[in-house]
Formats: C-alpha cells, sequence, structure tokens
C-alpha cells in the first residue's frame, strides 16, 4: 500500500487553495477490517487526505524549501461516515502563512454534503534527520501523479509549474520525470 | 487602535480557538502551561491566531525565547543563570519573572507566561487606547 490519501487534485491554486478527490473502494483491504460487514473510511485518513491536500499546498507555496509537518489539529468535525462507492472532495484553504508554518481550513464533502471539515496547523522543521524524508524528488512525484500541475495554476493565473530545482534534483536522483504521468502532458 | 478591553477579547478567542478550553476559564491570571494546558506546539498555533487578529508580526522566540534557555552561555545544570534570567527579563519585559528568578529551573520556564502577559505583549505590539 502506498501512503496516498488522495487520489488527484482537480484545482491548485498556488497559495490559496486546493481541491482534490479521494474515491473510496471496496477493493482496498483496510475496509475489511474497518469494519467487517460494515465497511466504513477510516476518518483518520479522512484527516490524513486533507492534511496531503493542505500540505502540498503549502508546500508549493514555499517552492518545496521548507519541510512542512501536521503539528496540530485544533478542531475537526465529522458529519457522516464515508463508504464504499463515495467519492470525498476535500478542499483545503491557507488562512495563514508565516515563516513558521501555516494555518489550513479544510473540508470533505460527499456531493453537496458536507462530511467533514477540520482547521489543520502545519509547522517547518529544520531538523537535519528529516531530510531523508523530504527528498525534492518525493514531492515532485507526489504533486504529478496526483495532478497537480495538470490542473494548477500560479497566482497570477498562469499554469502551475515545478521549481526548476526540483526537476534538477530529480533528474539526478532515481525518479524519472513523466513516469507518473499517464498522459505525458505535465512539465 | 484597539482598546485594552478588546485586546483582552480578542485574546480570549485565539486562546479558546487554539487550546480548546471554556471561555469562563480564561482568567488575566491564569497561566498558559498550567491552568490551560496548552502544549509546545499550541504555542505556535497561538502566534498564528495573535497575528492574524491583530495584524503583527511575532518573530520566532520573541513570545517564547527558547532560544536563551538553550544557550549554554545562560543555562548550567538545568538552571538559568544570573545572566540568563537578566537576558530574560530583558527580553520579556511584559512578563512577571519575579517568582521564576527566585528558584529558576529551566523545566518550570514553561509555566511562567500568563494571560495578562500575553495582553502585555500584545499592547506592547499594538497601540492602545483606554
Amino acid at each position: 500500500m502506498r501512503w496516498f490519501w488522495i487520489d488527484r487534485f482537480l484545482e491548485f491554486e498556488s497559495g490559496r487553495y486546493a481541491k482534490a478527490i479521494k474515491c473510496v473502494s471496496l477493493a482496498e483491504d483496510y475496509l475489511h477490517d474497518h469494519f467487517p460487514q460494515y465497511p466504513i473510511f477510516p476518518s483518520s485518513l479522512i484527516i490524513e487526505g486533507l492534511a496531503q491536500t493542505g500540505g502540498l499546498l503549502v508546500c508549493e507555496h514555499n517552492q518545496f524549501t521548507e519541510k512542512v509537518i501536521l503539528a496540530k489539529l485544533p478542531k475537526v468535525q465529522f458529519f457522516c461516515h464515508a463508504r464504499p462507492g463515495d467519492t470525498l472532495t476535500y478542499t483545503a484553504t491557507i488562512e495563514y502563512q508565516s515563516a513558521e508554518g501555516a494555518a489550513v481550513s479544510a473540508t470533505s464533502h460527499i456531493g453537496d454534503r458536507l462530511q467533514a471539515q477540520a482547521e489543520i496547523v502545519f509547522a517547518h522543521l529544520n531538523a537535519p534527520w528529516l531530510g531523508t524524508f523530504f527528498s525534492p524528488e518525493a514531492f515532485l512525484a507526489m504533486m504529478r501523479v496526483f495532478g497537480a500541475y495538470r490542473v494548477g495554476r500560479a497566482a497570477d493565473g498562469s499554469p502551475l509549474t515545478p521549481p526548476a530545482r526540483l526537476c534538477k534534483a530529480a533528474c539526478n536522483g532515481h525518479y524519472q520525470p513523466g513516469a507518473n504521468s499517464p498522459e505525458g502532458t505535465e512539465p | 487602535m484597539p482598546t485594552k478591553d478588546e485586546v483582552y477579547e480578542k485574546i480570549k478567542v485565539a486562546l479558546t480557538d487554539a487550546l480548546g478550553v471554556d471561555e469562563e476559564d480564561i482568567k488575566p491570571e491564569a497561566t498558559l502551561v498550567g491552568d490551560l494546558g496548552a502544549e509546545s506546539i499550541d504555542f505556535l498555533d497561538m502566534v498564528f491566531r495573535l497575528e492574524k487578529a491583530f495584524d503583527i508580526k511575532i518573530p520566532r522566540n520573541e513570545l517564547f525565547p527558547e532560544d536563551v534557555l538553550t544557550d549554554q552561555k545562560y543555562v548550567q545544570d538545568g538552571r538559568v543563570t544570573d545572566l540568563g534570567v537578566a537576558e530574560l527579563r530583558k527580553r520579556m519585559s511584559f512578563a512577571n519573572l519575579d517568582d521564576f528568578a527566585k528558584n529558576p529551573v529551566v523545566q518550570d520556564f514553561a509555566n511562567v507566561l500568563t494571560v495578562a502577559d500575553m495582553c502585555r505583549f500584545v499592547e506592547s505590539k499594538v497601540q492602545v487606547t483606554g
């Protein structure tokens, strides 16, 4: 299993907000344990999906120069369960960003129905040991595989592109640019 | 230009949201860590909310000078030296450090800040009336 808790971005506006979807499928193993004969998509994974949506938004806004960590969930509310067959639409909006981190408000909808909402605080950390978990090529791969560069817009409305530094690091590393892009249309 | 009461009310909202405490628990003399249960990461959240609410900037280590508490120049054997206490007083004119100075154990420092200190800190950053 890969730790990807969104399937793709629908919208991505640099520094402002991002919208992503997660399709819940009965083919996912853990649903058969959570719970047997009564599959419910775990709320913790909805939080993770919201955090991935918001976290990548924050990372991209600072050009992937900071190590962004989910620091705190000041508020989370769930209004209904998510079940196999549901498509969750996650929206994350940057409420505040500084050199120290960012605060993001996020929602999860099933169709028009508000399924969950959360406030998420991200911190920028500089601990050296985090370096191995935050390789530039991994970020680029995630952004590509989630389709952020297919739908994304920079603050000025132009198409979103990865920082040149990130592309260079990816080219020098293991990650092959374009390998995760089914249509081969991404930069 | 806010009044002192308006500053206090906004700080109450920020602390209620950041710490998940009831509004009636927030009193001027309440300590952030001991009485309101703030943890280290809550300070980041509080700083965000204060910066947003008052349109101010709070540089790292200004509200809570961790750099002093981790500097060997100011700390020996888990206690803040006289030089360190003097540095803390200089940096934290908004806080009353008299009790801490009597037994300046680093571990106890987290429990120094009160809601009233937060108010004085914000008042030092924004012009208040009344």
